[in-house]
C-alpha cells in the first residue's frame, strides 16, 4: 500500500491530493490511480514526473508499504 | 502552511574564511526581499543582483488576471530551491550568499512570487548566477502555478517538465 500524493492538475482530475493505492511496484500503483480516477487523469499521469519518497523512480521501482508515490506534473513554479 | 528552513553552506577551503551561505525559503507570508538584500551584504563582494518575480495581469490568451494561487509539495519544494542554490555555487565558485525564496498561496497581481538574491565580488558572476537560479527554479522545483482571469481559472500553460539541479539545462 502506498501513499500517494497528487499536485496540482493530476490532483484536480483525481479529486484528492492525497490516497492510498495498493501495488508493487510503481506501475502497478500507477495503474491502478488510472483505473480509479479515469482518463483524464491518465492523460495529465503521461507528462508527469513521478517520484518514490522524494526521487524519481521507473516503473519497475518495488513500492513498500509507507512509501509515499508522488505524481508531479510539469511544474510552473516563479 | 508555511515551510521554513534555513540552509547554511559548508566551509569552501577555496574561500578561506569568508561565509558561504545559502538560504532557501518557502512560505505563505510576503517574502523578505529587503531582508535578503542585506544578508546577502558581504564585505568580500562588490555586487548584489536581486531578482523578483511578481504576479502579472496577463498570461497567453488570459487577459485580465487578477489572482494567482501557487501549490507545492511542501516535504521537498524547500530542498530543491536550497539544490538550485548549491548549483549555482558549483558553476560560480566566487559567488558570496545566495538566497531563493518562493511564495505559495494566494497572489494578487504585483505581489512577489519569487526573490533571488546573490552577491558576488563581481557584478557578472552575480548576475549570471541570479539568471540561471531563477532559470532553474522554474524547471526543478515542484511548485504549480492556477491562473485566475477574467473569465475562467485554470493551471499555468507555461510549463516545464520536472528536472533534476543537476541536470536543468541553462
Amino acid at each position: 500500500m502506498a501513499r500517494v500524493r497528487l499536485f496540482g492538475p493530476a490532483r484536480d482530475e483525481a479529486g484528492t491530493g492525497r490516497d492510498e493505492i495498493d501495488g508493487d511496484d510503481v506501475a502497478a500503483v500507477l495503474d491502478a490511480a488510472c483505473e480509479r480516477y479515469g482518463p483524464g487523469f491518465a492523460d495529465v499521469l503521461r507528462s508527469s514526473a513521478v517520484w518514490l519518497n522524494g526521487e524519481e523512480a521507473p516503473g519497475d521501482r518495488r513500492v513498500m508499504p509507507g512509501d509515499e508515490l508522488a505524481v508531479l506534473p510539469p511544474v510552473s513554479g516563479g | 502552511m508555511a515551510n521554513v528552513a534555513a540552509v547554511e553552506g559548508g566551509d569552501d577551503q577555496a574561500l578561506g574564511d569568508r561565509a558561504v551561505d545559502d538560504w532557501a525559503l518557502v512560505t505563505e507570508d510576503p517574502l523578505p526581499v529587503a531582508d535578503a538584500l542585506a544578508w546577502a551584504v558581504l564585505p568580500a563582494c562588490g555586487a548584489i543582483v536581486t531578482f523578483c518575480g511578481t504576479v502579472r495581469d496577463h498570461s497567453d490568451g488570459r487577459d485580465g488576471v487578477v489572482a494567482l494561487d501557487y501549490e507545492c509539495y511542501p516535504e521537498h519544494a524547500t530542498a530543491r530551491l536550497a539544490a538550485v542554490a548549491a548549483s549555482a555555487r558549483e558553476r560560480w565558485s566566487g559567488i558570496g550568499r545566495t538566497a531563493i525564496l518562493h511564495r505559495v498561496g494566494e497572489l494578487a497581481v504585483s505581489e512577489v512570487s519569487v526573490v533571488v538574491v546573490v552577491s558576488a565580488p563581481h557584478r557578472a558572476e552575480a548576475f549570471d548566477a541570479a539568471r540561471y537560479c531563477i532559470d532553474t527554479v522554474k524547471r526543478t522545483v515542484p511548485i504549480w502555478k492556477r491562473e485566475t482571469w477574467a473569465s475562467g481559472s485554470g493551471w499555468a500553460e507555461c510549463s516545464h517538465d520536472l528536472r533534476d539541479p543537476s541536470d536543468a539545462a541553462r
